[in-house]
């Protein structure tokens, strides 16, 4: 019998909490470490396919890192990529089938979006620098953490073009009427492709200011 | 003839992978900080593109379409693979960089240099399967159509990418606020180009 009694960490201990916390703010996928702008700014014309999204996103990710991380040991270095994009396309096309079969309007707007999560490099991104050499269950909470921090811009992003752009919350009407009566008018622009990549240099600046350490040296 | 070039100019400004789909950004957004080295990403973008489009086009109209499969056999005029299709697509455009990683190498060592670790990247590079799914999606009619789409993708990313690295390496003698520096500044001047590039909508083609 070992003299040694193995100290087991909590499931919620700081070390994991961190995990969860950091890719919120410190550390975001999107606006810090700049993975996954891909299919980010596409979907967020609207809110409700940017949370289909970002819950498809949440799914995939905390699945495969588990996934992952429970073969590592047996994954060849060389051949690790295909692997990896292996189990996250076979994720993704049940994800797909899904969203096909409960929510097919969403799906159908989201159109190669989904597809396009297999090469979504936040995921990719998270298998190759954590879930590669750590436990499941830090994994796991490593792919959740990452996958908020993803799905806050995409909603924050998302829920301002559909504000200002159509006037609506989630297809409701929010602005009342007789703004409209006033003279007041939707702002097109932000229904438009690039003001999307405009808005998230706007949240960027915004955290940057209060965030002093990610300010870049020049 | 007229068709196929129109799909080549369209997939080229109007269409832009970068400025109308945002697709192959985080390439975009972390390679373009000098001009020499997007125009190396760029090439082998427009290399890839215009060799794994074809492919999967190949295989989409051969194999996995609804009833794809009939000059194998009559009866499976019914089989529908299509939801095969992102994993065999992600798998070929993996091999063929691959592939193309091996033949450059063998017959062009010096475009092979200047390319570098860029060709391996790219099989992760979303603009490559975005291109292989909007081929899907919009079902283009000829191995020809496809190819020029291919093409005129990779030729719309490599100018998106050489423009920005054009502007990056000038901003930095300018006077950009703190918090902007660096990601936030390249986040709004992407979105003005691609305001700009918007202007090729009203061309009807």
């Amino acid at each position: 019998m070992s003299a040694e009694v193995k100290e087991r960490e909590p499931l919620f201990s700081a070390k994991n909490m961190k995990l969860i916390k950091n890719p919120i703010n410190l550390s975001n996928p999107i606006t810090v470490q700049v993975l996954g702008i891909c299919s980010a700014l596409a979907v967020t014309a609207k809110l409700m396919p940017a949370i289909v999204l970002s819950i498809s996103v949440l799914v995939v990710m905390a699945v495969s890192n588990v996934l992952i991380s429970l073969l590592r040991n047996g994954i060849p270095p060389r051949i690790r990529i295909i692997v990896q994009l292996v189990v996250i396309a076979s994720m993704v096309i049940l994800v797909d089938q899904v969203l096909k079969a409960f929510v097919y309007d969403v799906s159908k707007q989201l159109s190669v979006f989904v597809g396009l999560i297999i090469t979504n490099c936040i995921i990719m991104g998270r298998l190759e620098a954590f879930a590669m050499s750590n436990k499941p269950w830090p994994a796991f909470l490593d792919g959740i953490g990452n996958a908020l921090g993803y799905g806050i811009i995409l909603i924050i992003v998302a829920f301002f073009r559909e504000l200002l752009g159509s006037g609506t919350v989630l297809d409701m009407q929010v602005i009342p009427e007789g703004f409209y009566e006033f003279g007041y008018k939707n702002n097109g622009l932000m229904i438009l492709p690039p003001m999307a990549l405009i808005t998230v240099g706007v949240i960027i600046w915004v955290q940057r200011y209060y965030t002093r350490d990610l300010i870049e040296k020049n | 003839m007229q068709e196929i070039f129109n799909i080549f100019i369209k997939s080229i400004f109007i269409d832009n992978m970068v400025f109308a789909y945002f697709l192959g950004m985080c390439s975009y957004l972390a390679v373009s900080k000098t001009v020499k080295t997007s125009v190396g990403l760029g090439f082998a973008v427009i290399f890839v593109l215009g060799i794994t489009v074809p492919v999967d086009y190949l295989l989409n109209e051969y194999v996995l379409k609804a009833g794809a499969l009939v000059w194998v056999d009559a009866s499976f005029a019914d089989v529908d693979l299509s939801f095969l299709s992102f994993i065999l697509f992600i798998a070929i455009i993996a091999s063929m960089v691959q592939l193309v990683e091996m033949i450059v190498e063998k017959f062009s060592p010096a475009l092979y240099a200047s390319l570098g670790i860029f060709l391996p990247l790219i099989a992760v590079n979303c603009a490559i399967l975005g291109g292989s799914l909007f081929m899907q999606e919009r079902d283009y009619q000829s191995l020809g159509q496809a190819t020029s789409f291919g093409l005129g993708s990779g030729v719309g990313w490599f100018l998106a990418i050489v423009g920005i690295a054009a502007i990056r390496e000038k901003i930095r003698y300018s006077n950009v606020p703190p918090a902007l520096r660096g990601l936030g500044i390249t986040f709004i001047i992407t979105g003005l180009m691609g305001i700009a590039f918007m202007s090729f909508l009203g061309i009807k083609l």
